[in-house]
């Protein structure tokens, strides 16, 4: 057994989440992308805590901040309230960040969740708290040494949920199944986009290691600002290879809070020495307690739209799917709108639905980087197209061609069809006409074949379908093409027979 | 629960408050504060065992502010007022990781 | 016909004849300001050209006769607390001295909306720490009933202008007695009302919990006028309460038929003042003749008013004056980095009494000291507010001193700070409990030089209109507060 097995990760998560709501979270200003709106133009007295602004709270904010709970089966809680987290920094302009504390929105929920390796876990998720975002710093740094730093209110005071995991995660698969679980859950409710480039969706992870079978949990460090799924990753198992290090070399992991290095991928100290924080939380005296009252909570779960889960259930259940096309179907709200939206508009089985739109039009979306919901394929059409597959009218190699020519004009599956005379010729005597020709070229070829060269069989089926370009339907091919090379006897008559024939037509 | 306020705890919440002192007002500060603090805990003669803390009434889903983005102020009204701008920013000199605390 | 010292009510009958013009009125002001300014030192900053530009949309709005109220075209100035979009706003800090917001608070809004004329910002201690004025950053104002004395604060500056004829009516703030102790030191009129009653939305904060805005005036009349336009639920400021606002005039009944009137015994104990308590006792007698019952109550966790008050505050406080870190306005002190800047900044712009708060602050927050001071402090205060509406079951108002000591003389008082915070027992604890009070002058010391008294009258929650009912029939049977200082101008 290596060292690494002999230690167990422990590890939890805290998720920060801009809310998607049209104003900020205690102010009027609207919310923008802030990777693109002009610095300092969304702002107000409020969000730029200018002398004697107040908050007022968004409704909308703590009705998402409300479904989130609901979707992570969290208690709402019927008292919360907002409290000051007090530090000073310049992204923070009021001097503390009005947070929640001792009585969050949401508490005591869980995830099911199921990695990579099909391992499943359950976490539970410890409360998620409404909170506000903080403005950007722009970080210049100058070579005579004269660095500064520029701050854009922008973001300053755009609703933020923290989402915040116990210590349940073991393993960096586990954490990698959460943190895709979260993301999924927020982007199907509606209420983020899961953009990570955007900063929209910010991971943090805290992580300890301990002798497995102990119970106590070893010290931990919290790794700050991951940004990507591929650095909450790549630094949760840097940080539990380094701790276990530490640990085999007789030494003790300092608790601290660590940047992650994408550069020289590892994680470093943010700082010196470590402070203890003093965050001097209270009741946010500007903001009375919120009274969340049964009716809203009933209101908001009303709406609730179905969630991943009970989507993928629904989908093996009732289309008979694989549960590996149903997860990848229900990954994405949108995808599985397009799915049930094409089967609206399609008779046959479900699956071959779910085949074409993972198989063929994916490939289409990923090679052009297209979003299902940019993509030109709408699902009527699509499903229109396995139609006219399924009724004989295009053989699937020529209806992959539609779809590829639907996916880059946005043209109909029969328009194209038709302009294009790529309608599936599945005629006998045309076909057995096209067959006689191919045999007559490609006497040597038979004769291969009758030697016993089985696989000179596909290749006389691919001239045949050159021959058609493509049209040709293939199991009319085969049958045709079975039987008239059965038919040809060893004899040398045989031959001359096959060649005037062939001349004849 | 008398608690002298020694100078160090003193430096202590004048960093946490950002509040530079000079030696003196350290000392001073430190002597006023512990009068002060030992005054105060006179309210440990009360029984409050059985006291919720004091809050504002509740408020509910009706008095919360409706979702509608209003017109922002302008940026020029806001930068107005900056002590060092640089272009349509506000400029600091160097934020170091280790002032946030 | 000298307009400066007309009350809100006559400036707005003569402007309403058309007898007067605003810009008459507002120069009278202006030159009242010129005169006596120098000699009560009340105002940070006196805004003429917008005074007089409000003042010429005032007289227009006159003449055409819409969108009149009763206090189209009458000029008010304000405490340098509350946010003047385009005017200084200081809070009477260096850290402020030249801020100059570009919004309205609500209540300067609401004014400004009903065509009231603003005129200048009142001193007062800086960031409303302190009760003299003598903690302001840039100097001293004076009580214009005696100028060798403070006018007490922190709303002082509001009072003595009052007091002064320097304007018919100003707008204080009263976090701990702030309005109703410069009033009762200066003989004008003064309303806390009800915590949340009016929206806080621009004043800046000292103590989020306990800051109320409320007017100083001649008289009651006066005051329920302002409270009127100024009062009511603001959608910016989530703690302004809902409950519709009374018409105040309907409760001038003249008379205090069914009104019982307690006595708390705990604020007339030992180190009131016998020149204080004697104008207090008359009044008692006085509201007892115009028929009210006047009987004895006690609010027994009043001991416990100071160190609840000063907990609290200095909580709040610390956090409130956290945005003053020269980032985004006010004075900065660049240093090599943020936390410089932070530092040399704090250090030059804020006071030492305001430093001292901020630290006891960050203090009774602070991990360690939680539990045993902010949290206890906020549940004895639950036990300061049940104390009130036990006696409000039985009483309809409170009536008591405003403070146990006239006016005190400039500088005598800036010793000791733990001495200072024990004097404001009988303002302070109202704040905390959220209750409105109105102060009135009641009379006046008998030594020369002789100095108003002032009372207060506290009510139940949202009940300002019987506060005024009261005070309103006390004033047409009495005339301490048609008193005028004179002045040497
Ligand atoms: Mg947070
Ligand atoms: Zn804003």
């Amino acid at each position: 057994m290596n060292c690494i097995q002999r230690y167990e990760p422990v590890i939890g998560m805290e998720i920060h989440a801009e809310l998607h709501t049209q104003s900020k979270m205690f102010c009027g200003c609207a919310v923008t992308d802030t990777t693109v709106a002009e610095p300092n133009t969304t702002i107000c007295p409020v969000c730029t805590g200018l002398p004697g602004a107040m908050p007022a709270v968004n409704r909308e904010a703590v009705a998402q901040a409300m479904m989130v709970g609901l979707a992570l089966n969290c208690q709402i809680n019927e008292f919360t309230n907002f409290a000051r987290k007090n530090y000073f920094y310049p992204d923070l302009p009021k001097g503390y960040q009005i947070s929640q504390y001792d009585f969050p929105i949401a508490t005591n929920g869980w995830v099911d969740v199921t990695d990579e390796n099909s391992a499943a876990h359950h976490i539970r998720v410890r409360r998620a708290h409404m909170e506000e975002d903080t403005a950007k710093l722009f970080h210049i740094y100058e070579p005579g040494g004269a660095d500064y730093t520029l701050i854009d209110f922008n973001r300053c005071g755009i609703p933020l949920l923290e989402i915040v995991s116990e210590p349940d995660m073991h393993s960096v698969e586990a954490v990698q199944a959460y943190a895709t679980k979260i993301r999924e859950t927020l982007r199907y409710l509606g209420v983020n986009s899961g953009d990570m480039e955007k900063g929209v969706l910010r991971f943090e992870a805290n992580v300890s290691v301990r002798p497995r079978g102990s119970d106590t949990l070893g010290t931990r460090t919290e790794i700050k600002n991951l940004n990507s799924f591929r650095a909450l990753t790549l630094a949760t198992a840097y940080e539990i290879e380094r701790q276990i290090a530490i640990l085999e070399a007789g030494g003790g992991v300092v608790q601290e809070t660590l940047g992650w290095d994408a550069l020289r991928n590892a994680t470093f100290s943010q700082r010196g020495k470590e402070h203890a924080h003093d965050y001097r939380y209270f009741p946010e005296p500007d903001l009375p307690p919120l009274r969340i009252e049964r009716a809203w909570v009933n209101e908001v779960a009303a709406i609730l739209p179905e969630l991943p889960d009970a989507k993928h259930a629904r989908f093996v259940a009732d289309y008979g799917l694989t549960p590996q096309d149903a997860r990848i179907l229900v990954g994405d709200r949108a995808v599985a709108g397009y799915f049930e939206s094409a089967l609206h508009a399609y008779t046959g089985a479900p699956s071959s639905v779910a085949k074409w739109l993972i198989g063929e039009l994916f490939y289409l979306m990923n090679r052009d980087n297209v979003s299902i919901e940019a993509a030109q394929v709408r699902p009527a059409a699509l499903a229109r197209l396995i139609g006219l597959v399924d009724a004989g009218t295009l053989n699937p190699n020529s209806a992959k061609a539609v779809l590829g020519e639907m996916f880059a004009t946005g043209g109909q599956p029969e328009a194209i069809v038709e302009a294009k005379g790529l309608a599936q010729i599945s005629d006998d005597e045309r076909l057995a006409a096209v067959v006689a020709q191919v045999l007559a070229d490609n006497a040597a070829q038979v004769v291969a074949y009758r030697a016993g060269k089985d696989s000179v069989f596909q290749w006389l089926m691919g001239q045949v379908m050159r021959a058609t370009r493509g049209r040709a339907a293939p199991d009319v091919v085969r049958r045709l093409l079975s039987a008239a090379l059965a038919s040809i006897d060893d004899s040398s008559e045989g031959r001359d027979r096959i060649k005037s024939q062939a001349q004849a037509l | 629960m008398s608690q002298r306020i020694d100078s160090d705890l003193v430096q202590h919440i004048a960093f946490l408050t950002r509040l530079a002192l000079t030696e003196e007002e350290t000392a001073l500060f430190s002597e006023q504060f512990s009068a002060i603090i030992d005054y105060f805990d006179v309210l440990g003669e009360v029984d409050v065992s059985a006291v919720a803390p004091f809050t504002q009434p509740q408020i509910t889903q009706a008095e919360l502010r409706e979702d509608v983005a209003h017109p922002s102020m302008a940026r020029e009204d806001f930068l107005a007022n900056i002590p060092q701008r640089q272009g349509d920013y506000v400029r600091v000199s160097m934020v170091l990781e280790n002032s946030r605390m | 016909m000298d307009l400066h010292t007309l009350s809100v009510r006559q400036a707005s009958d003569l402007l309403q004849t058309g007898e007067i013009t605003s810009v008459a009125l507002t120069s009278a002001i202006l030159e009242r300001i010129r005169a006596v300014e120098p000699t009560v030192r009340a105002h940070i900053t006196v805004s003429d050209d917008l005074a007089l530009q409000q003042a010429e949309a005032a007289d227009a709005r006159l003449r055409a006769g819409e969108q009149v109220t009763a206090l189209t075209g009458v000029p008010y100035s304000v405490k340098d607390c509350l946010s003047t979009k385009g005017v200084r706003t200081t809070c009477a800090s260096k850290i402020l001295e030249t801020y100059v917001p570009r919004y309205n608070a609500t209540v300067i809004q609401r004014l400004e909306d009903a065509g009231a004329v603003l005129v200048g910002k009142h001193n007062m201690d800086e960031f409303g720490m302190g009760s003299s004025c003598e903690n302001s950053a840039f100097f001293n104002t004076h009580n214009p009933w005696d100028t060798a004395r403070v006018p007490g604060g922190s709303s002082g500056g509001s009072a003595a202008a009052v007091a002064a004829e320097m304007t018919p009516f100003a707008l204080g703030e009263d976090t701990g007695g702030s309005i109703r102790m410069p009033a009762g030191f200066c003989g004008v009129t003064g309303l806390k009302p009800t915590y949340g009653r009016v929206s806080r939305y621009g004043l800046i904060a000292l103590v989020s919990s306990f800051d109320s805005i409320g007017p100083l005036a001649r008289d009651v009349a006066d005051a329920a006028l302002v409270t009127q336009t100024i009062a009511g639920h603001d959608p910016r400021d989530n703690t302004s309460l809902r409950a519709p606002v009374p018409d105040y005039a309907q409760a001038f009944t003249g008379d205090l038929k069914g009104v019982t009137l307690g006595v708390p015994v705990e604020y007339f104990a030992e180190g009131i003042n016998p020149a204080v308590e004697a104008p207090i006792r008359a009044a008692l007698e006085q509201f007892r003749d115009l028929g009210a019952e006047v009987r004895e109550v006690s609010l027994p966790h009043t001991p416990y008013a100071i160190p609840v008050y000063y907990l609290i505050l200095f909580a709040e406080a610390s956090s409130n004056l956290a945005r003053f870190d020269g980032v985004r306005f006010g004075l900065s002190s660049d240093g090599a980095d943020v936390l410089e800047r932070y530092l040399q900044t704090r250090h030059a712009g804020f006071g030492d009494e305001v430093k001292r708060r901020i630290m006891l602050g960050a203090f009774a927050l602070s991990a360690g000291y939680y539990d045993a001071y902010y949290l206890r402090a906020q549940k004895v205060r639950a036990l300061l507010r049940q104390d009130f509406d036990r006696v409000f079951a039985e009483v309809d108002a409170l009536v008591a001193p405003v403070c146990p000591t006239p006016a005190f003389k400039l500088g005598e008082k800036v010793a000791d700070p733990l001495t200072m915070y024990l004097s404001d027992v009988h303002v302070v604890a109202i704040n905390p409990a959220g209750v409105p009070a109105l102060a009135l002058p009641c009379g006046f010391t008998g030594d020369a030089p002789s100095l108003p008294v002032g009372m207060q009258l506290i009510g139940r929650p949202l009940d300002e209109a019987t506060l005024f009912r009261i005070g309103h029939a006390y004033q047409q049977a009495t005339h301490w507060h048609l008193a005028r200082p004179t002045l040497a101008s």
